[in-house]
């Protein structure tokens, strides 16, 4: 083994590709939080009365909540009261079209591969645009209004469509689920909605780039996808933030309504700032996503590819409501250096004959510590439910970890449920084999990682399987060679 | 082309070459037989540059240069070919995709063009007619679920495709039907130029009524013992590898 250990650990190589960070005036609110800045909050963005109500009952909650500490990762203390809550790039209104955007922001959007012009309408994909709190540009509004789709700035959604943000917000994910959501009910600032009506199949993919750029900001952004009977949408967010040496919290909250005959596809490419080889920074990207199978043969469908964040705390789950409904998590998820990555999914057979799939392939390298954790809970009312879950983990080196922690809560004895698991190390002989082929060895690595996650890469839409490829390439360049 | 000079090579605290001489020139093909533990599998693993194996003393030239310097995929863009005794699976990885890899890595090496898919597949294509491979093999992932013998076929196209210079062949034969050696030797014998040398290195001289060797060597306890015209491989299926050992002794 004369080559090996130093080979991997040079995978502390890799450097963040979106370390920049833009300079352009923002209108941010000192740090703290007290019902005055929800009430600036809710202000700023000219909200309804009931928007304002909601947040405040969600704060008194959190008041009396305590930050979890079951999951295996380790944080360092967390000062909610010295994060600035709000934090907007100055502008006296919102832009109109894409010309009136600051070209810096544009700029900004180029170098993380945003596709906003023309290449976006090529490539058939309307993006919202989250620019630290506010959105800055919606692409596609009008093809997609002919459809007669709604998607906007979550912001926009709570003036122009009160009655669908009050009769769906909160009902996947209420305002005191748990301690981040609760924080997040409070104070999120945007997001995005999407309302796809009866019937309709949405024309193209719905894409959200969110990215956390001024200093000392959290992010808290809320989404909301509802699709009404019998409707499809799919919907991709990718995440990058600049370098910073302190830790940025990121909470967001996801809910998904599928009614019946509804369907979600609901991909996820993650990339914030992992911190430095020595955890030096990095995103809390303590995220809370859940979709409910309303109506009968709904189907909600994550696919993930996590590859930043110092430490991720995320479980995107499905509430089998509706018989005959089906859940489906694929999930790559990928520790790197001091990252620590705590993730997996809740599958809730509640309806007849639901079904659901986990697909979690977790990657460990450097220091990285990884963490399966998942539930499967089949309630009485589950009769004939499904489940099948295939949990792999592959280590890269001796020095990080891999951890699963699957629960399965069966509580009617018709439910069929599959779980299996495997950890491999990356073989020395799988990389030789490649190497005496001619292939170098981080080529190799690469293949080899790929080819562990391609179950998963088969669930994305075809152009972010490139990205997410792409992605998962560079987080682990120098990893071996 | 190959010249191995007094080398000695240890896994641990094992030593297991223990003064290897061998010279190959283009265009031979050389056997090298002997036992279970001679070193045979050592040896092939030290020249095609696997971990783990700690080379304490001697010298291997390949084309004058020194191979023991390089990387194991600066080795393969050379030229050299390790056809694997235990070839491993890499799920999800497409065969095809790997092999278009290593070919466009030594093409690259070799400052030709890199091939694209079509070019590709019409190359592949020709190659596993030679091999009686089915297509469907190009999709699937590099020797997954595979069986043995289809394992040992899909490490052939893979040198048919490689076209290298040195092949070394690490007990290809052992565990192939007669149906499936006939379509091994093909293979390697389609290989043979003047320009080209292959080593086999196996248990068997069966494989060898089909590539005829212009070599035999005997490999025992670390160091080539014997070497001869292919009559050699009949008379240790005959005779097994005792009277060598002896014959040394006296000697």
């Amino acid at each position: 083994m004369s080559t090996t250990t130093p080979d991997l650990d040079a995978l502390v190589a890799s450097k963040y590709r979106h370390g920049f960070v833009t300079d352009i005036e923002s209108d941010t609110v000192p740090p703290g939080l007290d019902e005055d800045v929800i009430r600036l909050i809710s202000r700023k963005k000219n909200e309804p009365q009931f928007m304002l109500d909601w947040r405040l009952k969600a704060f008194r909650h959190w008041l009396t909540m305590r930050q979890p500490d079951w999951a295996h990762v380790r944080i360092a203390p967390i000062d909610y009261q010295a994060i600035s809550y709000y934090s907007a790039p100055k502008k006296k209104d919102g832009p109109k079209s894409l010309e009136e955007v600051d070209p810096k922001l544009l700029a900004t959007y180029e170098k993380l591969g945003v596709p906003l012009h023309e290449r976006a309408r090529l490539a058939g994909v309307a993006v919202d645009a989250v620019f630290d709190s506010v959105s800055v540009a919606t692409t596609f509004k009008e093809k997609l209004a002919q459809a007669g789709v709604i998607f906007c700035p979550f912001s926009d959604a709570v003036r122009n469509h009160p009655e669908l943000v009050e009769r769906y917000l909160g009902t996947v994910v209420p305002p005191a689920d748990n301690f981040y959501a609760a924080l997040n009910s409070a104070v999120f600032t945007d997001g995005s909605f999407v309302y796809v009506p009866k019937g309709v199949r949405c024309p193209m993919e719905l894409s959200t780039y969110f990215r956390i750029n001024a200093a000392n900001t959290g992010q808290f952004e809320r989404t909301l996808i509802v699709a009404d009977e019998g409707s499809h949408v799919s919907y991709l967010e990718g995440c990058t933030a600049p370098m910073r040496d302190e830790n940025q919290l990121h909470a967001a909250v996801v809910e998904l309504v599928a009614e019946t005959d509804a369907q979600i596809k609901y991909s996820t490419v993650q990339n914030w700032y992992p911190g430095d080889e020595n955890g030096v920074g990095g995103i809390y990207n303590f995220v809370t996503k859940r979709g409910e199978c309303r109506g009968p043969r709904s189907r909600i469908s994550w696919t993930q590819v996590e590859t930043g964040s110092a430490i991720t705390w995320k479980y995107p789950s499905c509430v089998l409501t509706g018989d005959d409904s089906v859940g489906e998590f694929y999930s790559v998820a990928l520790a790197n250096h001091c990252q620590q990555a705590d993730t997996g999914t809740k599958m809730i057979h509640i309806g007849r004959n639901t079904r659901s799939t986990i697909v979690s392939k977790g990657i460990s390298a450097g220091r990285g510590q990884n963490t399966y954790r998942g539930l499967v809970k089949v309630l009485p009312s589950a009769e004939g439910a499904r489940n099948y879950t295939q949990c792999d983990s592959l280590l890269m080196g001796d020095r990080c970890g891999a951890h699963t922690f699957p629960y399965m809560e069966i509580r009617n004895p018709t439910a069929i449920v599959e779980h299996e698991a495997t950890t491999s190390k990356i073989a020395d002989d799988q990389l030789f084999y490649c190497r005496s082929r001619g292939v170098s060895e981080e080529d190799a690595v690469n293949m080899i990682v790929n080819g562990f996650c391609k179950v998963v890469f088969k669930e994305l839409p075809m152009e972010f399987a490139v990205e997410a490829q792409n992605l998962l390439s560079v987080s682990l360049e120098g990893a071996v060679g | 082309m190959l010249s191995i000079r007094d080398l000695h090579a240890r896994i641990g605290a094992r030593k297991i070459l223990k003064g290897l001489d061998l010279e190959v020139r283009a265009g031979e093909v050389h056997a090298i037989m002997g036992p279970n533990g001679s070193g045979k599998s050592t040896l092939a693993s030290v020249l095609a540059g696997r971990d783990g194996y700690e080379v304490t003393a001697g010298r291997v030239e390949y084309d004058g240069r020194d191979l023991l310097a390089l990387a194991p995929e600066e080795r393969a863009r050379a030229g050299v070919f390790l056809a694997f005794q235990y070839p491993v699976e890499i799920p999800g990885v497409n065969n095809a995709y790997l092999l278009k890899a290593a070919l466009n890595a030594i093409r690259r090496e070799r400052g030709l063009p890199e091939v694209d898919a079509f070019e590709f597949l019409a190359l592949v294509r020709g190659k596993m007619q030679l091999m009686q491979m089915d297509e469907s093999f190009l999709n699937r992932g590099v020797n997954e679920g595979f069986s043995g013998g289809e394992k040992k076929r899909n490490e052939i196209l893979q040198m048919a495709v490689l076209e290298p210079r040195l092949a070394l062949l690490d007990e290809t034969d052992s565990g192939l039907d007669i149906d499936a050696l006939r379509v091994v030797a093909n293979g390697v014998n389609s290989l043979r130029s003047p320009d080209r040398a292959v080593v086999l290195v196996t248990h068997y001289q069966r494989l060898l009524d089909y590539v005829e060797p212009d070599v035999v060597h005997v490999l025992y306890d670390g160091r080539i013992l014997k070497s001869g015209d292919k009559s050699l491989a009949l008379e240790l299926e005959r005779r097994g590898y005792d009277w060598v050992r002896q014959e040394a002794q006296v000697a």
